[in-house]
């Protein structure tokens, strides 16, 4: 008898991706997913029903499906196009509300795996340099994705104490990139001049989409109880990425820069939030040895790896590395000759 | 003996022996045919080329005006060749080598093709900008003067405490060179959290390798086998008036003792001599700096007064010794759980910075040298 998992945020790609590689698993006998609308793409055998998990219907589904493993992937970063902030967040902290109370009443249920975000630690110039599981944000996110993510997390925590017996593995993950992921940095990285804070330089850590899914399956069929960092190894800072990239920098001060990022927001070029901006001031690091010595997982890419994935899927830029080098090239060149 | 002749001596600027005349004499003339003579005064001198240059014709020269071609008719390759000339000329015969490495630096740096480490510490631009900046000020206006380097370890992790003085925090700059430039390790200082609040001085200060100044950070460089700077006087030391220099302020609460002593580091004490008097710090506006949010308004003698003249900083005599390292590895697992214990262990660093910065104001000669 294999395990059940139902898998939450299915319609969304990375939730479609997941279901179908945990469907892979000789350990798993079936995938159920849960989703708003119906997915897009193939979704091989995985088993979809639409159900919003706002609602108590969700209840039943666990029960008559004998669902053992919820995969809770539907904290989300952008309101997408259901909708506004509002919706994303009720999405995110009334759905995990009832996905928790569902799950509560599910004497079968042994695990639950959710997907949470290092938002929960939020950006701020009183920030250590590297976060690890136990410390606590210095200054907490006042709104957006932070702030629901860190609420789920208070709603698993006490869901953790009230049922004992499961298993409740929450993943922290860095920002994905990857060349399909799309996340609000993402969209930002992909602005063909990228506005930047004055003065400031962020650090940032990614994680490739495929190991974020990797580490979820690992979650899931293995089963460790505990909050883990997730990320790629290495730091890379802001204004690194975007010369990456090879696209110009638009430094701005603070100011400037929430005024132009709202903006960007009502031009529907990238989701510009107030937080993203605070993270792009301040940037954020994670610890990730306990990912390491006790969950036992290993990321196959680094920082710089991930965002070099997501650096060829997205293009080369107007100053791009190719057009630098054949300048050096130039200059070298003709100076050498011209000696003669 | 009425009539006496009058010989002149020497020819005052004029040619030949007291002529008067302003042409050297036919005599003077010939017996300068076929070599030059030694030049007796510039103004003879100008003569003579005129009457050298006359009578040739002018084909070689290039500087009269019609001769000069537009520089656009020039061609690139001999532009090119007259740069590498002068690069050859200015920077020798290695030019070529380094001017591609310089190449080579640029394209990294704009195609982001660098490291950082996980505290954002750029190693590279550090070297090449910032100690490079920094350097010629130590060395050559403060003409620091470095003892004990023998103290500080080679490899490892290690708490390097020194006093803080000077309104701006020079001194940290100055002892992150100097170390860098003796024992060839990056002082990895722990910076206040106004520091990471400021715009541009954050970023700079990442990237030179500094990091908040709170137990977490300082507890992973030192575990990580990095060197470590931090000022425990913070605000007090550098805020302090000329009246108390030298006299070293409250030491925090031990923190960087606790840090030390959980991650088995030496602490090595570091005493600067000459800090105090770059800026003097004659007044403070404190109801101006807590409406800004500053932790002091510094006024100097020149400072506000000269405006931009007045950030010069004076040009003192610096002295940096570093002293015998306090092993903190033989306390036991909770020691740094002890706050008695990071009490004295605190106090002794103190003591051991105090005394050093008596001996050195003893020996030195005067403020300026």
């Amino acid at each position: 008898m294999g395990r059940v998992v139902l898998v939450t945020g299915v319609s969304r790609d990375l939730g479609g991706r997941f279901a179908r590689l945990v469907d892979a698993d000789p350990a798993v006998e079936r995938v159920v997913g849960v989703d708003m609308v119906p997915p897009g793409g193939d979704m091989g055998d995985v088993r979809f029903i639409r159900a919003d998990i706002r609602n108590p219907v969700i209840t039943k589904v666990i029960a008559k499906e004998d669902v053992d493993t919820v995969v809770h992937m539907s904290v989300i970063a952008t309101p997408g196009t259901g909708g506004g902030r509002t919706s994303m967040k009720e999405l995110n902290v009334i759905g995990t509300m009832q996905l928790l109370a569902a799950c509560q009443k599910a004497p079968g249920l042994k695990h639950l795996v959710v997907k949470s975000s290092t938002a929960v630690y939020g950006s701020s110039s009183r920030d250590p340099a590297m976060f690890s599981e136990d410390m606590a944000p210095k200054r907490l996110p006042k709104s957006g994705f932070g702030k629901d993510a860190g609420e789920v997390e208070g709603y698993v925590r006490g869901f953790a104490r009230r049922r004992p017996d499961v298993t409740v593995t929450m993943l922290r993950a860095a920002n994905a990139l990857g060349p399909v992921a799309d996340s609000p940095m993402a969209q930002y990285f992909r602005l063909p001049v990228i506005p930047t804070v004055l003065g400031f330089d962020a650090r940032l850590q990614f994680l490739h989409e495929t190991d974020l899914l990797e580490a979820l399956r690992q979650a899931t069929t293995a089963g460790v109880h505990g909050t883990f960092n997730v990320a790629g190894d290495g730091v890379m800072m802001l204004s690194q990425a975007i010369r990456r990239l090879g696209r110009p920098a638009l430094p701005m001060p603070s100011f400037a820069v929430s005024s132009v990022g709202s903006m960007i927001r009502r031009a529907r070029l990238a989701d510009f939030s107030p937080e993203l901006m605070e993270f792009l001031t301040y940037g954020r690091g994670v610890d990730t040895s306990r990912m390491r010595n006790e969950f036992g997982f290993e990321p196959d890419y680094t920082t710089e790896a991930a965002f070099e994935g997501f650096r060829r899927a997205v293009g080369p830029g107007l100053v791009s590395a190719e057009r630098v080098a054949g300048f050096e090239e130039l200059v070298a060149g003709k100076l050498g000759s011209g000696r003669g | 003996m009425a009539d006496a002749e009058v010989i002149p001596l020497g020819t005052f600027g004029r040619p030949g022996r007291g002529s008067g005349s302003a042409r050297p004499s036919a005599a003077a003339r010939n017996l300068a045919r076929g070599r030059r003579p030694p030049r007796p005064a510039v103004q003879n001198a100008t003569t003579e080329r005129q009457q050298a240059v006359q009578p040739e014709p002018v084909t070689t020269s290039c500087t009269a005006a019609h001769d000069r071609e537009p520089a656009a008719d020039i061609p690139a390759g001999d532009w090119l060749g007259a740069i590498s000339t002068a690069s050859k000329e200015v920077f020798g015969e290695g030019w070529e080598p380094r001017l591609a490495e310089f190449l080579a630096f640029l394209r990294r740096r704009l195609t982001g093709d660098y490291r950082v480490d996980e505290f954002g510490f750029d190693q590279e631009v550090t070297e090449r900008f910032f100690l490079a900046a920094i350097r010629p000020i130590a060395q050559k206006w403060f003409r620091v003067e470095v003892r004990g380097v023998e103290n500080i370890p080679v490899e490892g992790g290690a708490l390097v405490v020194s006093n803080h003085s000077g309104t701006v925090p020079v001194d940290g700059l100055v002892t992150g060179v100097t170390i860098h430039d003796h024992t060839g390790r990056h002082l990895r200082a722990l910076g206040a959290d106004l520091v990471f609040r400021l715009p541009v001085v954050s970023e700079i200060a990442r990237k030179s390798g500094a990091t908040l100044a709170c137990a977490e950070d300082a507890e992973r460089m030192l575990s990580s086998g990095e060197l470590v700077g931090v000022w425990p006087e913070g605000f007090k030391g550098i805020g302090k008036p000329y009246s108390e220099r030298y006299k070293l302020q409250r030491f925090g609460r031990g923190g960087f003792v606790a840090a030390a002593i959980r991650t088995g580091v030496p602490v090595v004490p570091c005493s600067v001599v000459g800090a105090e008097e770059i800026y003097p710090l004659v007044g403070n506006l404190p109801s101006l700096a807590r409406l800004i949010g500053a932790p002091y308004i510094p006024i100097t003698p020149f400072f506000p007064l000269l405006g931009p003249l007045g950030l010069l900083p004076l040009p003192s005599k610096w002295l940096i010794e570093f002293g015998e390292p306090i092993r903190t590895d033989s306390y036991d697992e909770g020691a740094a759980d002890d706050p008695m214990l990071v009490f004295n262990v605190t106090d002794q660093v103190r003591e051991a910075i105090q005394q050093t910065l008596y001996t050195l104001l003893m020996q030195r000669r005067s403020v300026f040298h």
